[in-house]
């Protein structure tokens, strides 16, 4: 497993994808960190650069990487080597390589223009843009393997990152309104936790001045998030999101025909 | 025996690709595997390398059962129909690479100097044309000198020098006791190289034996002739006609 994941995660490093990546998060978090006025606003923009951005490029990348190298798949398969070893070492060296992106990206410019009191939220905000990498470059590889037709392939992707982004949400505000009339702070903070994208957006507001403005619904998440339950359930929530599409990958993985 | 194919079955989705296909390989022996398209020769290759996982049946390499380990693998090497590989990794880091990925030395300078590729070793894959990456592709295959090669059409894009060059390492393998197993659209490739044939159709061996029994069978005198008679009669007349000694049992008759 360890030279396929090398192979991959210097691959990609050298790619112009990545690399373009990489500069997209200096040159936006450079810019919102030098030229806002509230150090808060500038991690709320950064907020929504990180869930939107970071699923949708971990799902391309990853489905444009897969589909390229699926006939030299075929090569290394015919080699001596375990299947779960080789889709295992795909999934760290994309995700490794997105989350380095991530970091040298984001990282650099936080050192240079963050301030002290935004350590936290920083923080908050990286962790959560490296948990949507794990997830989506999971749910891309899969994503791979269920459909030969690369148009379907990214057809799906595009399709999973509008649902988590958009549609979720959407669905979600519709039930909240037909069910005004009950208590729904358990419903709301289990819908939040089902969706990874917004999980990691209510744990970044709670870390900002912002959640004050969120009310009732700030105050029963606080509470439930500031929980020692809380977080364990939405770090039990994250990893399920982490492990299960990898567990599909590596069965599906099995007994796939290539 | 290097390979023993037992009733090997493969359905992609309505289609039935191989129906029972019985085969046995041994060593120091070159076979062609032959037929038209979609007839089912890289589906049966692929099995062996446990690319694709066949429905029913067992494959055995050199006595072991190719369902439950992958070490197996060990003893064969393959040359895929289609030479492509990450664009960003040069000639020497993939070569690197495939050692490391088997965990295995191999001494790949006898056969990056036969098929001239000293040259491109410092260059990135995506510079070099089709032809010069099916040479990477055979300094792959043939560096580990493994017991077995399997090549899927392993003269496409080559130029004649080259495919003099990989005839000639065939027949060396084949002298050194090794299992070679190719598949081509070039019958003349076939016929002068072949020590068998595997006749394949619809997913079912329709001739099993040398090149030349089979023309003596077809009463034609080159290998092409005798295949376009085959394929002429089709598979029910294939089964009807009495001259032709097609063992599916893929033994000789």
């Amino acid at each position: 497993m360890g030279s396929i994941f090398k192979y991959c995660l210097f691959d990609l490093m050298r790619s112009k994808w990545a690399i373009t990546y990489t500069l997209f998060y200096f040159v936006s978090c450079s810019a919102l960190l030098y030229f806002s006025n509230s150090p808060s606003n500038a991690v709320a923009s950064l907020m929504n650069i990180v869930l939107f951005i970071t699923p949708l490029v971990s799902l391309l990348l990853g489905i444009i990487y897969f589909y390229q190298n699926r006939d030299f798949a075929e090569l290394l398969l015919s080699q001596p080597i375990k299947r779960n070893a080789y889709f295992l070492g795909n999934y760290l060296g994309l995700s490794t390589s997105l989350v380095l992106s991530l970091l040298v990206g984001f990282g650099i410019p936080c050192i240079v223009f963050g301030t002290y009191e935004l350590i936290e939220e920083l923080g908050v905000l990286i962790l959560s843009g490296v948990m949507l990498t794990l997830v989506f470059s999971g749910m891309a590889l899969l994503l791979t393997l269920y459909n030969e037709n690369r148009i379907k392939g990214f057809g799906y992707a595009i399709l999973a990152w509008l649902f988590f982004a958009v549609i979720y949400d959407g669905l979600f505000l519709v039930a909240l309104f037909w069910f005004n009339d009950y208590p729904l702070e358990k419903f709301a903070l289990a819908a939040t936790i089902l969706n990874p994208m917004d999980l990691s957006r209510v744990m970044i507001l709670l870390q900002l001045d912002l959640s004050a403005l969120l009310g009732f619904t700030g105050a029963s998440f606080r509470h439930f998030f500031g929980s020692y339950t809380g977080f364990f359930v939405s770090l039990g929530s994250i990893m399920l999101w982490i492990f299960v599409p990898l567990w599909a990958l590596l069965k599906k993985g099995n007994s796939k025909d290539f | 025996m290097a390979i023993t194919i037992e009733n090997i079955q493969k359905r992609f989705g309505k289609q039935e690709v191989l129906r029972g296909i019985h085969l046995n390989f041994k060593e120091g022996t070159i076979y062609s595997i032959l037929g038209p398209n979609g007839s089912g020769k890289t589906t049966l290759m692929k099995s062996i390398l446990g690319l694709v996982r066949p429905d029913n049946g067992v494959i055995k390499v050199f006595e072991n059962d190719t369902n439950f380990d992958h070490e197996y693998r060990r003893k064969i090497s393959y040359v895929p129909q289609i030479a492509r590989f990450p664009e960003n990794l040069k000639v020497h880091e993939l070569i690197d690479l495939v050692q490391k990925v088997r965990q295995e030395k191999a001494d790949p300078t006898y056969y990056i100097q036969l098929f001239d590729i000293e040259s491109y070793l410092q260059h990135q894959l995506k510079n070099l044309s089709g032809g010069t990456r099916q040479k990477v592709n055979l300094v792959l295959a043939f560096m580990f000198k493994t017991d077995i090669l399997i090549l899927d059409e392993p003269t496409s894009g080559l130029d004649p020098i080259n495919v003099l060059r990989l005839k000639s390492e065939m027949k060396k393998m084949k002298a050194d006791g090794k299992c070679i197993i190719l598949t081509t659209h070039i019958l003349q490739l076939a016929e002068e190289i072949s020590d068998e044939l595997v006749f394949l159709l619809e997913g079912q061996i329709k001739y099993f034996g040398t090149p030349a029994k089979l023309n003596e069978q077809t009463q034609m005198d080159t290998l092409e002739k005798s295949i376009a008679a085959l394929l002429e009669v089709g598979p029910e007349g294939i089964k009807k006609t009495p001259n032709l000694n097609i063992n599916s049992k893929g033994t000789h008759g």
